[in-house]
């Protein structure tokens, strides 16, 4: 059996349909998991995209700890015959998937956007070093557990008369002495850097808070209005809040065009944008390593590109 | 309060080279140095000792030359190095088995601390692993922690949510960049390394038979081919000629 899980609804859409593949090649079929409240609603929308069963493990936490929810992921495992795991890769998710393959002894690869079988073997893709390789991992261990991004796969098209099984079963797991006391959403100024089909980023070559409006000109005449920004800007300087910081340990998008102003092109940030349709560079320095990972750019003062830029855009798209 | 810190050796992605014609990375003669976010995770540990009192141990699992990292983390103000002499190319699995075995043998602790996750490989494994391992509550992604005599509390960064977690002790904690700034040892402080105790294992006298559950087949280059358009010389042509080649990709336009 192939188990999918994920907090986040998406996730787990765009993950069943990569479950749907794997069961295939293994002859096995697709449980998707929900922990909480039983929504049957919920649980029938994910056979809508390629569930053969959906359990519901019933619980009545109030939070998410990583330590409970291993608990009765681990549950799950040892009553079913369980091959794969899937599991988003929301912080949530890692941390899960890591403490659950410490309590199954089971092999784990994080952030994976390529999985697939060979020679009876479950592969997993993942890019190491930055950005600078991908490794191929190969699982020795049943069950094997695979993290997998946001938008790594494309979803089903949802199919209302799939069938499948709805089971529910309470699930009093292991209790953790921590204790969650306080849960707050991040500040965040209501940007999907994710979703984003153009976006204009900014870095260290911004002198001051009060410029970044430089690039929201550019992005709002670029109908794209989507603002991103290297570590530094969310990070260290706290300018923009860190929905909008691109690379490793921020968000890793695929926009049709991406602008990178000021940006220097540290690998790091590299990684979280290397997908990218078409990449712009703006840097005066011509040596800048943004230039490499860039299939235009512009080499000159952004103070000065940019507001002739967004001229130029607004003039041809008229 | 007796603390223990978890750190790698790395090697330095910035001095790595890529293949030009296979554009594989070149991994023979790239620097050593410890997980930048491992030196948090020291640096925190010396704030709650300051405060708590108690002993830092640090532990590594890895190649003998490793124990020169120990040393910079003694420096720092570790009062004692376990370094787990380990055959490359171990995975996340016999490598948080490692240290469950190195944690039980040293004894008895109240807080394990480990970076958030590697910067060469960035899994962000090794801390939850170890935690489940020695069923222990684990606090991830710590920006802050506060540790009292019975427990520790900690303001996380969950991504689109922050969470404040309290836990008793033993706890394992891992830290993001973002908590502090690590100290860098005076020459006294390196000087004084010298008399601080590194007890040296081996993998095999700590665990025996282990196998890996995850191999790196193959590491594979990158491509990145992109076109390398670079306009630099006059402002406004420049920015005519990109406003057009986007035109013409289809990426801007009615």
């Amino acid at each position: 059996m192939v188990l999918v899980y994920s907090d986040n609804k998406k996730l787990t859409i765009e993950m069943l349909s990569k479950a749907v593949e794997i069961a295939k090649q293994q002859n096995k079929k697709v449980t998707s998991a929900i922990i909480g409240k039983p929504d049957e609603k919920l649980a029938k929308e994910y056979i809508s995209y390629g569930a053969n069963q959906v359990f519901i493990a019933e619980t009545n936490l109030e939070s998410f700890k990583a330590e409970e929810y291993a608990d009765i992921l681990a549950n799950i495992v040892k009553e079913t015959d369980v091959e794969t795991i899937l599991i988003g890769s929301n912080k949530n998710g890692k941390e899960l998937s890591a403490r659950l393959g410490g309590k199954l002894n089971a092999g784990c690869i994080v952030d994976s956007n390529n999985i697939y079988v060979k020679n009876n073997k479950l592969m997993a893709e993942r890019v190491v070093f930055s950005g600078n390789a991908i490794a191929v991992e190969q699982f020795n261990s049943k069950p094997a557990i695979v993290t997998v991004p946001s938008k790594a796969f494309d979803p089903l098209k949802k199919d209302d008369n799939r069938k499948g099984e709805i089971i529910k079963k309470k699930i009093d797991g292991e209790k953790s002495p921590s204790k969650i006391l306080k849960v707050q959403e991040m500040k965040t100024e209501e940007v999907n850097v994710e979703d984003a089909e153009i976006i204009v980023s900014c870095g260290r070559g911004f002198k001051d808070k009060n410029d970044i409006k430089l690039i929201e000109e550019l992005a709002e005449v670029l109908k794209g209005k989507t603002v991103g920004c290297s570590r530094p800007i969310a990070a260290d300087l706290k300018w923009l809040s860190e929905d909008h910081w691109i690379g490793l340990s921020g968000h890793k998008v695929k926009p049709k065009l991406y602008i990178a102003a000021g940006i220097s092109g540290q690998i790091q940030h590299i990684a979280g944008m290397r997908d990218s349709g078409i990449i712009v560079a703006i840097n005066k320095d011509p040596e800048a390593l943004i230039f490499k990972s860039a299939d235009y750019g512009i080499v000159g003062d952004l103070y000065e590109v940019i507001p002739k830029l967004t001229a130029a855009v607004k003039e041809k798209m008229g | 309060m007796n603390i223990i810190v978890c750190a790698k050796q790395v090697v330095d992605v910035s001095e790595m080279k890529v293949d030009p014609s296979t554009k594989k990375p070149i991994l023979q003669g790239v620097p050593h140095k410890i997980s930048d976010i491992d030196k948090n995770a020291m640096e925190e540990a010396i704030k709650i000792k300051d405060k708590n009192g108690g002993k830092i141990t640090v532990t590594t699992i890895g190649p003998s030359d490793a124990k020169e990292r120990i040393k910079e983390l003694l420096a720092m103000g570790a009062d004692e190095g376990v370094l787990v002499t380990a055959p490359d190319n171990i995975d996340y699995h016999m490598t948080a088995t490692l240290l469950a075995e190195t944690i039980k043998k040293i004894g008895s602790y109240d807080m394990i601390l480990c970076g958030e996750a590697s910067v060469d490989l960035f899994s962000g494994q090794i801390g939850p692993r170890l935690a489940g391992l020695l069923n222990i509550p684990q606090v991830t992604y710590a920006q802050s922690v506060k540790a009292e005599k019975d427990k520790v509390t900690a303001e996380r960064n969950m991504g689109d949510k922050a969470v404040t977690t309290e836990s008793t002790y033993p706890v394992l904690i891992t830290v993001t960049k973002e908590i502090n700034e690590p100290r860098l040892p005076s020459l006294m402080q390196i000087l004084a390394t010298a008399n601080k105790p590194i007890q040296e294992w081996t993998a095999d006298s700590l665990s025996s038979g282990l196998n890996p559950l995850v191999e790196t087949v193959e590491l594979k280059g990158v491509p990145m081919e992109r076109k390398n358009v670079i306009y630099q010389n006059d402002l406004d042509e420049s920015v005519g000629k990109l406003v057009d080649s986007l035109a013409k990709e289809g990426v801007i336009g009615r």
